[in-house]
């Protein structure tokens, strides 16, 4: 009974070597290296139970499959259900199978999304708009019409644009495992299959709201923020209250003094660290009611810290991105030796008397 | 030791007669100044005449309208997010019912709102406009401020009147992959 201690694997993920527990899936074990080698993440929510393997957006190249059997494995796998095994060395972005299969994947994502980001309210924070500018193509090949759905009511605080979900059932595990009634699912199959509640009865749990949180785009949407203002131009901000039915630690989002919106705190991730109740989503939206605690930690380079001035500002890495792609040497080869000062001779300086 | 290689060598010699009487080089100069008298003056009365800017020449904003007569603008804040003066202030608001002759997509901008003092008329907004709605107007520019109170210019003044439509084709722009029906050419 001493050697309790279970045995750690070893793991590659891009070259860089980290020791993971028995168990854990590819995905966790990229993520604690870092956000550099993470793969990305659509469907996959790791406070939800059974979330994952669905969007294929993580998928990456297993080069070794472990230290006792080194072949690779025949085809990419999905990192996020896929568990280590000691010795297995993963290739993420550094394979170009990857990034090519990444690209597939968006495009299948956006056939049926609608490109209408200048309306959607999760524009600068949604994971498919991230997703498709890392990995995806400049252009769309698509000419056919877009699937669509008529716009429904979700009671009094949630809006679903069904035409904008790509089915990753996280919203659906929310209402599984937060809320006590699962008043919502996925109805229908294969292209037909849309999220609805079934007679359209409306979600009245007390952590219905969560859905909005988890909702990797822009298809369940906050009523109460509906077009309120962009995320780029509002400021988040750490506070608590406290609240006898959740934890009351949530983010305000302060367009000037005013707060526009509520929202669980986030990790680096984007993925919630403790669920908030509806009261103090939707109704607790003055400052007074609320405690500061500082401002929320942004990611350098988010379209969030856009336009708020700062000594060490960084601008959003895309402009920059964008700009390394499109970068084109010039000829610089010209005579430039009459260009540089020259030394004169001392005797062009004058003497002091 | 020379600095550059430009520099002349001054000469020094003694003038001819004819260049000591200075009356060929008086001529001369006479002669240039009438025959100016008889070319095409190239200033232009300003107030009065105004010269072709050419096609790239930024000036008056204008939010555009599409074929219907629909506000393009969707109120995304990419342009006020793009604008290095911060000059640009909107507020969106959702399309209802019966307004879908008015505005193209279901958000539209209740107040859009540029400061003309703030402006340095960059371009940018046109450039990071996803919905070829900002333009900054190549044939006419934004007039002197007499009042105070008239610097902001609000939709009354940059949303393009049906009658006075704005025009500008430039086909080295290309399409923007969320417009891709429309060509880059306004019309």
């Amino acid at each position: 009974m001493e050697d309790i201690k279970p045995q750690l694997f070893k793991v590659t993920v891009d070259g860089i070597e980290v020791e993971v527990e028995p168990g854990t899936t590819i995905l966790q074990a990229a993520r604690k290296i870092g956000p550099d080698v993470a793969p990305p993440a659509m469907c996959y929510y790791q406070p939800l139970k059974g979330s994952g393997g669905k969007c294929r957006a993580c998928l990456v190249r297993v080069a070794a499959g472990s230290a006792k059997d080194p072949r690779p494995m025949p085809k990419l796998v999905a990192s996020c259900i896929t568990p280590v095994q000691d010795g297995m060395v993963v290739e993420n972005e550094s394979s170009p199978q990857v990034l090519e299969a990444r690209k597939g994947v968006v495009e299948f994502l956006l056939i049926n999304h609608p490109l209408d980001c200048p309306v959607c309210d999760q524009a600068g924070e949604c994971d498919l708009q991230n997703f498709a500018f890392d990995h995806g193509a400049a252009q769309t090949r698509y000419e056919e019409d877009r699937r669509t759905f008529e716009k429904q009511d979700l009671g009094p605080y949630v809006q679903l644009h069904m035409t904008r979900c790509i089915l990753c059932y996280r919203c659906v595990y929310t209402a599984d495992q937060i809320t006590n009634k699962r008043v919502h699912g996925v109805l229908g199959r294969g292209d037909a299959a849309e999220i609805g509640t079934y007679i359209e009865q409306a979600i009245d749990n007390d952590f219905s709201g969560n859905v909005i949180d988890v909702c990797p785009v822009g298809a369940l949407t906050d009523k109460t923020y509906r077009f309120k203002n962009r995320v780029w131009f509002t400021k988040p901000v750490d506070a608590h209250r406290d609240c006898p039915t959740c934890s009351g630690k949530v983010t305000l989002w302060y367009r000037g003094e005013e707060v526009i919106r509520v929202t669980a705190r986030k990790n680096e991730w984007n993925e919630v660290t403790e669920f908030i109740c509806n009261t103090c989503r939707f109704e607790t939206k003055k400052t007074s009611d609320w405690t500061i605690d500082g401002p929320t930690q942004v990611a350098r380079g988010s379209v969030i810290t856009a336009n708020k001035y700062r000594a060490d500002l960084e601008k959003p890495s895309f402009g920059q991105r964008l700009a390394a792609a499109q970068y084109k040497p010039i000829d610089d080869k010209r005579d430039t030796s009459q260009l540089s000062i020259q030394q004169l001779p001392p005797e062009r300086f004058a003497k002091a008397e | 030791m020379q600095l550059t290689n430009r520099s002349k060598q001054v000469s020094n010699k003694e003038m001819t007669l004819a260049e000591k009487m200075y009356l060929p080089a008086i001529l001369q100069g006479l002669g240039i100044t009438i025959s100016h008298f008889f070319k095409k003056k190239p200033t232009i009365q300003y107030p009065e005449v105004k010269r072709y800017l050419g096609p790239i020449f930024r000036g008056h904003h204008v939010l555009k309208r599409d074929e219907q007569g629909r506000e393009r603008c969707t109120a995304c804040g990419l342009c006020a997010v793009a604008c290095p003066a911060e000059a640009i202030s909107m507020v969106a608001a959702e399309r209802v019912k019966g307004e879908e002759g008015l505005y193209r997509e279901e958000k539209y901008a209740a107040v859009y709102e540029i400061n003309m003092l703030r402006c340095i008329f960059c371009g940018l907004c046109e450039e990071a406009c996803p919905k070829q709605a900002v333009y900054l107007r190549h044939d006419r520019i934004v007039p002197v401020f007499t009042e105070r109170d008239n610097i902001v210019y609000g939709k009354d003044k940059l949303v393009e009147k049906m009658d006075d439509r704005y025009v500008r084709n430039n086909p080295s722009v290309q399409a923007t992959p969320t417009e891709p029906s429309l060509s880059r050419s306004v019309g």
